[in-house]
């Protein structure tokens, strides 16, 4: 390589250089300094002296039981849109290798509607057909004025129907991919030692296929733990009293409408860090089954 | 397979297709229909009267077109100044070997992994103190979204910039320099057209994103109603047990459209290019 070759290097990446460490690796360490002060609405228009807290804002958390009823709702609700997520899927995928092109051109056109469909118009569209008074699906039932959002259980299963709606394609279309790319020739070759379809199904295709559900499974965690939009929108900012809050709403409630920004902040670090976590699994498996990055 | 099942997998495969396609199909009826029929007891799956009316409404009264507008040109800043500086940044880090290169690689990976919605805080207060400098990209303005948003769309669109740049071989370089082409023009008349098809996928990644948001809508735009975009807007306009949902699916109609049409349009490449990410 040519001499100056460090500096033209330089000068391509400065621009991004720039805007990551700017808004990207400046605001993590803002985010983990602020979970150590107190800061709330005193200290950020009233001029209040800036209190170090240390590690209080997280005993504080640890010790409150609403933090613990929010991170478990997060879990099982995450939990729920995962397996719901990747059965329907992967449901989903294994009829489409089943049909003749023109059903699956349907059902892949459908798929594809529902995740183009932006987080804040289908939410809105969800809301609507389950509306207590207008709603489709009160007519049908016969259930006029029931509210779907009202009791803590059914709210959180209506909204998880309608993460599952707009997630599963992604994992239906992965799986479609996985599938056709198994060699027919293997297949037959299970078939001809005498395996049934599912057998061959369970000992050869399931296999073949691990390392990819372990990704879209990964990927619907990471994606599910931290719903907000939907949650926000079909339960009014996290439901009565904030029964139907997860920790991202939470936070988010916490620093913007209670005012408590080292709270917030405090949040969204416990939050990085179970995520984090989750991935460090999710590279250790990857590495298990021999995939390389 | 037989016959007969793979005829009953089809007929299974059309019932679920419609009860997938089903609520957008609602939508734009609802959008569609007269204001009585939207209210009316007993709604039918069809409409005899469409009209624009609720179209109309929506864009006048609740000024939706302006939204509109705003969404559009974040998502497209976003996407045209990502473009640039990912691609440059590709460039060097598949082109040039230089010291540190590998620990920039394994941060572009790392910081893909963090939850941006946790930032929310910090970045509030960043972008309220650049706003008293800098009142453009203050909070209340657009600025303020296209700057997180381009932070967050970058690492991903240069990784995946990356294969798509370490394809183009190195000799193609080598004859444009003998035939005297300087650095600059082979980087954008040589190279840049040749990465096209990466730029398609990772730009429609990056619009989706920009224009999808609500979390940092909602957070930045507090006070300007004449900055909103589309998601906050819509979300607005929800109102307990006062809805106008003529004027709101006709919103949402308005919103989904845009990305519906870019999804049909590149998704054979968004798919072999989300699989190549997966891959690496």
């Amino acid at each position: 390589m040519a001499r100056g070759d460090g500096r033209t290097a330089f000068a391509y990446l400065t621009p991004a250089l720039l805007v990551l460490g700017g808004l990207m690796a400046y605001p993590i360490y803002q985010l983990v300094l602020i979970s150590l002060f107190d800061y709330g609405q005193e200290q950020v228009s009233g001029g209040a002296p800036l209190e170090f807290l240390g590690l209080g804002n997280y005993t504080a958390l640890l010790a409150d039981p609403q933090f613990w009823t929010v991170l478990w709702q997060t879990v099982g609700f995450a939990a729920t849109c995962v397996v719901g997520t990747l059965v329907v899927g992967a449901a989903l995928a294994v009829l489409a290798t089943r049909v003749r092109p023109w059903a699956r051109m349907l059902l892949f056109l459908a798929a594809l509607g529902a995740w183009a469909t932006p987080a804040v118009a289908g939410s809105t569209i969800w809301l609507f057909l389950f509306d207590a008074n207008f709603g489709l699906v009160n007519e049908v039932l016969g259930s006029t004025g029931f509210s779907w959002t009202f009791d803590r259980w059914i709210a959180f299963g209506l909204v998880a129907a309608q993460v599952i709606w707009c997630s599963f394609p992604f994992v239906m279309v992965t799986l479609y991919a996985g599938i056709k790319a198994i060699p027919q020739e293997v297949i037959e070759a299970a078939a001809l030692d005498g395996a049934s379809t599912a057998r061959t199904a369970r000992s050869v295709m399931l296999p073949l296929l691990r390392p990819l559900i372990l990704v879209v499974t990964i990927q619907s965690i990471i994606w599910d733990f931290k719903v907000f939009t939907q949650i926000y929108v079909m339960t009014s900012g996290g439901g009565i009293a904030g029964r139907n809050l997860v920790l991202n709403v939470y936070a988010y409630q916490q620093a913007f409408a209670a005012s408590e920004y080292g709270l917030g902040a405090t949040i969204g670090v416990v939050m990085t860090a179970l995520l984090l976590l989750i991935t460090i699994g999710y590279l250790r498996a990857l590495r298990k089954s021999g995939e390389e990055l | 397979m037989k016959r007969p099942s793979r005829l009953i997998a089809e007929l299974v495969t059309v019932v679920i297709a419609a009860v997938i396609a089903f609520p957008l199909y609602w939508m734009v009826l609802t959008a569609l229909k007269p204001a009585d029929e939207v209210i009316s007891a007993d709604p039918r799956p069809w409409t005899l009267a469409p009209t624009l009316d609720n179209f109309t409404r929506a864009l006048t009264v609740q000024s939706f077109g302006r939204y509109f507008v705003n969404s559009l040109v974040v998502a497209l800043v976003v996407v045209v100044l990502s473009l640039l500086m990912s691609f440059l940044a590709a460039t060097a880090l598949t082109r040039f070997r230089f010291r540190g290169r590998t620990t920039m690689l394994i941060m572009l990976l790392v910081v893909q992994m963090v939850p941006v919605e946790a930032l929310t805080v910090p970045l509030f207060f960043m972008m309220r103190s650049l706003g008293d400098t800098v009142p453009a990209f203050g909070l209340n303005h657009l600025g303020s979204l296209v700057l997180v948003h381009l932070a967050f769309s970058m690492p991903f669109a240069i990784w995946m910039l990356r294969g798509f740049v370490a394809a183009v071989p190195v000799e193609l370089e080598e004859a444009a320099t003998l035939d005297g082409a300087s650095r600059f023009r082979f980087l954008w008349q040589v190279l840049f057209p040749l990465v096209a098809p990466g730029l398609v996928a990772t730009s429609v990644l990056a619009f989706i994103h920009a224009w999808n948001d609500f979390l940092f809508a909602k957070t930045f735009i507090i006070s300007a109603a004449e900055n909103q975009t589309l998601p906050l807007a819509l979300q607005v306009f929800i109102k307990p047990d006062q809805n106008d949902w003529g004027a709101i699916m006709a919103g949402s109609t308005l919103m989904t459209i845009p990305v519906l049409v870019f999804f049909v349009l590149v998704q054979r490449r968004l798919v072999s290019g989300l699989a190549g990410a997966v891959k690496g």
